[in-house]
Parts: C-alpha cells; structure tokens; sequence
C-alpha cells in the first residue's frame, strides 16, 4: 500500500506552479523524509495530501486509494501544520477534549499518560507552553487519533536542539509500538539521518529524487575514487540541490563530471 | 500487500460512520462561550434598563390613560406631560438599539472563522475526523440560531417597553427608528449581521478587518432597507384627504393646482402669503388655529395628496422584511461554506 500517491499533482497560486507535474509514491511502514529548499513545495504537497488544498492539476489518494480530504482520508491520516498551531487560550487539557469530539477514535489514556511523561501539565493553557511543549502536545494530539499515516510539516522548525531530539524520539517510538507511517518535511537534514529510511527530495516544484534512502545512498559514490566511501543523505541532498536539473528518479539523469559524485553500478 | 486487499480497503472505509453531530455541540460551546456570554451581558444590560424604566413608565402611562374625563385640559395635560417626561429616552434607547445586531453580527461572528484563518488553527480543525464542512456548519448554524433567537425574546421585551407610545396612536410602528426594533424583524437583523460577520470573517481571514467590514455592511445594508427599501415593499396608498390617522406612515406629500398638475414650492409659498392664521392658546404648549394652512390651501383651488403606509400594514412588512433577511442569511452563510469548502491552506 502506497501512504500517499499523486499522478500529475499540480496546484497553482496565480500564475505560479507551487508543484508542477509531481508523480510519486510513498509506501508504507516507511519515515518519509520530504526535503527541499524553501519554497520547493513541500508544504504544498502535504496541505494537498491532508485535504488542506484543492488540486490544480491531476490528483492525490492517500492510504492506498482514498482521495485526499475525503471523510475516510480525514480518519486515518493525521497531520501537524508547521508551528504546530493549537487554539493558545485553551488547556491542554481542553485540546485533548476537543481533538477526542472531532474524531472517531481517540486514545485518552495514551494521551494523558504522554503528557505525563513529558511533564506538560493537562490545566496550563497552549499559548503559555514552550514551543518545545506545544509541538509535542499537537503530537500528542495527532497520534492519540490512532492515524495509519502521521504527516508532519517542519515539525523541528522551531525547535532548540534538546526539543528537536526529543520530538524526533517521540515520532520513532509512535512509529515503532503502532507502524504508522510518517512524512515529514524539513530542512534540517542532520536530524532526518538517523530516522528517515525514505527520501523524496522536491526542489522548485518538481520531485527532483525519490527512493529507499539505503537504495540511493549505495548507488552514489564520492568521488575522486581513492576516498570512496558511502556518501551520508546529507552529502546526497546538497548536490541535487546544487543541480536542480538533474531530475533524478530513481537516479541522477545525467552523468556529473564536475560535480563530487557519479552513478556506478 | 495483494491487489484484492487494496481495493477492498476503501470500500470498507468509506462505508464508516462520520463522527456524530452532537460532539460538535461541545466544541461549539466550548470555543464560542466567551463570544456567547458577551451577547448574553450586552442584551442581559439592556433588558434589565428597559425592565427597570419600562416599569416606571407603564405606571405613569396607567395613570394617564385613567385620567376622566378624558378628553379634558386636565387629561390633555397629563397626557403631553407624559410624553415630555418619557419620549426623549424612549427615542433615544430605540436609536441605541438599533447597533445591536450589528455588534452582535460584528464581535460574535466575524471572529468565529477569521480567527482561525489569522492564526493558522483552521489547519488543525480541518484536517480532523469530522470534515471542515460539517465543522462550519456545526458552529455557525446552532450559534447563528442562539444570537437570533436571544435577539427574538428581546424584541418582544422592547415592544412591552415602547407600547404606551403605540397606544396614543401618535407614534408610527413603520417608523425607520422603531420598526426594525419589533415583531420578527429584529431578530432577522440579528441573523443577517451574524451571517455578514462569518462571511466577512472568511473572506478577510483578519478578525480586526474583518469586524470593520461587518459593521460597514450591515451599516449599508440597515441604512440601504430603512431608506429606499422598506417604503416599497407594498405599493403606498394616496390619498388627498389630509387627515390620515397619526399612526399611518408619511412617505411624502404634495399639491397638485386647478389643472392637475403638481404646484411647485415657489408656487405654494406664492399661496401662502394671504395666510394668516388667528391662533388662540388653549393649553400652555398646545396651538390651536381657525384655518389650518392645509386647509387654506385647499380652499384656493389647490388639491392636498399624501402618499403613505397605514399601521395595519406593519405584520405584512415585518414578514416581507424577515423573509427577506433570512433568505439573505441562508444565502450568506451558504456562500461562507462554500468559501471554506474550497480555501486553498
């Protein structure tokens, strides 16, 4: 089963293509690691796999067929916008109450338990929690809903280090007790390194690479030949992104002469 | 996984119940009570004032209406004396009135979308369980109702009030400052700011801007139906008697000469030179004279024609006016839905 699958996904905002011609497929049991410089489109992408935007072009089924935005879309798939935003004058309390009546499912117990462990206190408001505590609440909340896939926009944006650890931790434990399928954008790619074991890599509205990231990083070498070693994801997304031409699925197109790298094998 | 379980997977889930409507109602009440209690104390104040002078007023009224024999100086005076006392406030209270629906369309409803727009949590709302669409009308519908039907029982509290003024006959209820005030058509106004509110608050997608455009709409929208609109929902009577009873709404008035056609104001003022009138003083305010200048008029060959709208037409113009707002109202906050149904993120 494929998490999210587009065919020909387009949206435009007034003349210009925030994604243009995107044809991918994500399978499951995978933490998909969405990357791109700002404004390649990756929140795009998620706003129209959770239902948040209409297609231009072409279209978008999540969960093996359901069409994104679509009542059986909503059930499974739950989604943390990027900042995280929670309705700052109720308790947290109150968020896990209003999350529990907009939903099918809701898990009450894991949830209070959750934030117990991670001493976020259930009466304080979410306005007056640290940016740390609040993105991990609107975790709390999205995985208290049981979702088969957990989509997450620039989920360490604004986080300190300790708070990116953390929640990145959070996400694996989720991952590992229930298998739920995560997509997650971000630019920060150090922290994506350890987790994320699918890469699709978006870059001016394009998908520019996708694949198992063990996949991709075995088919590139550093070059020059007397210090090949495997090339970390980090290394893999700079020269993509410093070639934007090189439109790569699932390996670069063209051979690179100048560039640190070459498609052996 | 097989092909067979993949296309079985959606039918299966499709057919899964939607969250139940009434686990909206807690949500509702929960983020909209502020907004609610804030309806709640302005029509709480101002229902307790109109109680309180309400009261005093209908004592003093009582009084007046058992003055005997009626008809005399002495009954005459008190009456006038009534109405020096109480008018100006009753008048006064009717014109402040007149902002309610406007606050209540501007400050409990235009927030109640834009809010969620300006600070980005309409991202978390709609992509829950329950679909942005049933969520909208989850709020606005039973929100929209509350603020109506509040706005209702008021009303009727406000027509308890204003009465005595109506009894004296001297009082139009198609008055613009009063009539809106009454029967469904307040309640009406309330719905329609509400629905103005929402839809600005969607379409500006800023809570501060957006209370600004409410006002200013329904502001348009009051003024546009109190001045132009209201004075042809039914066709007005004309009449060339000048003794229409006080009760009947004025719309204009005119003189046509011996050859029918209208006089000018040059032409009657022309009339009126060779009027004098011998007045005598029969009350301390009240005038009384021989020859009235409608009168004078008349009897120089010129023809009094007044149009107006008689009091018994106040039922059919509060239906006309509410049908019309709720139909206004629905068609608002449908176009609201819509908006949400297709807002890009």
């Amino acid at each position: 089963m494929n998490v999210i699958e587009a065919k020909s996904l387009g949206k435009r905002y007034g003349g210009t293509w925030a994604l243009h011609e995107c044809t991918l497929a994500i399978p499951a049991g995978r933490v998909t690691a969405l990357v791109g410089p700002n404004g390649a489109g990756k929140t795009t992408l998620l706003n129209l796999a959770v239902g948040l935007a209409e297609p231009t072009a072409g279209g978008v089924t999540v969960l093996g067929g359901r069409p994104a935005g679509s009542p059986a879309a909503l059930d499974g798939v739950a989604f943390v916008a990027q900042d995280a935003p929670l309705y700052k004058n109720l308790s947290a309390a109150d968020m896990l109450h209003l999350t529990r009546n907009l939903n099918r499912r809701f898990d009450q117990g894991y949830a209070q338990a959750r934030l117990g462990e991670l001493g976020i206190p259930l009466k304080r408001k979410a306005g007056k929690l640290s940016g740390g505590q609040q993105a991990q609440l609107a975790l709390t909340l999205a995985l208290a809903r049981r979702p088969r896939l957990l989509v997450l926009d620039e989920p360490l944006a604004n986080l300190d280090p300790l708070a990116r650890h953390d929640f990145m931790a959070s996400v694996m434990t989720a991952m590992a007790a229930d298998g739920v399928s995560v997509v997650l954008s971000s630019h920060v790619l150090a922290e994506l390194e350890r987790v994320a074991n699918y890469l699709v890599l978006i870059s001016r509205g394009r998908v520019q690479l996708a694949g198992e990231v063990n996949d991709l990083l075995a088919r590139h070498r550093l070059l020059p030949e007397w210090q090949s070693r495997r090339i970390s994801l980090e290394e893999l997304t700079m020269a993509y992104l410093r070639e934007p031409a090189a439109a790569a699925r699932p390996g670069p197109a063209r051979s690179w002469d100048a560039e640190p790298m070459e498609v052996p094998r | 996984m097989t092909a067979s379980t993949m296309t079985a997977q959606p039918v299966r889930d499709t057919s899964l119940r939607p969250v139940p409507w009434r686990r909206m109602a807690w949500v509702t009440w929960r983020q909209h009570r502020a907004a609610l209690a804030g309806v709640a104390a302005l029509l709480g104040a101002l229902a307790a004032y109109l109680v309180i002078t309400g009261l005093r007023m209908h004592h003093a009224y009582a009084a007046v209406t058992a003055c005997h024999p009626a008809g005399s100086l002495a009954c005459s005076n008190a009456t006038s004396d009534f109405e020096h006392a109480y008018w100006p406030t009753a008048e006064a209270i009717a014109a402040l009135l007149q902002a309610v629906p406007a606050l209540i369309g501007a400050f409990a409803a235009a927030p109640v979308l834009a809010r969620e727009l300006e600070t980005g949590t309409f991202r978390y709302a709609w992509t829950q369980g329950f679909g942005r669409t049933r969520w909208t009308l989850a709020k606005l519908v039973p929100l929209a109702v509350t603020v109506a039907a509040a706005a209702g029982a008021f009303s009727v509290l406000f027509s308890w009030y204003f009465g005595p003024f109506f009894a004296q006959g001297q009082q139009t209820p198609l008055a613009p400052t009063v009539f809106d005030l009454r029967g469904v058509a307040f309640a009406a106004w309330t719905l329609a700011a509400f629905a103005i509110g929402a839809l600005a608050g969607t379409l500006i997608r800023r809570v501060v801007p957006a209370i600004a455009a409410t006002l200013a709409a329904w502001a348009g929208l009051a003024l546009a139906a109190g001045l132009f609109l209201r004075q042809h929902y039914l066709a007005p009577l004309v009449t060339h008697h000048p003794s229409v009873p006080g009760s009947a709404w004025v719309l204009s008035q005119w003189y046509t000469g011996r050859n029918g056609k209208p006089l000018s104001q040059a032409a009657i003022s022309q009339m009126l030179r060779g009027y004098h009138p011998a007045s005598q003083q029969i009350g301390p305010n009240t005038f009384h004279s021989t020859v009235d200048p409608v009168g004078y008029l008349t009897q120089h060959g010129a023809t009094y024609w007044m149009s107006y709208q008689p009091a018994s037409r106040f039922w059919p113009f509060q239906w006309i006016e509410g049908g019309g707002l709720l139909a206004l109202s629905l068609l608002l906050i449908a176009a609201t839905v819509w908006l949400v149904r297709r807002r890009a993120a």
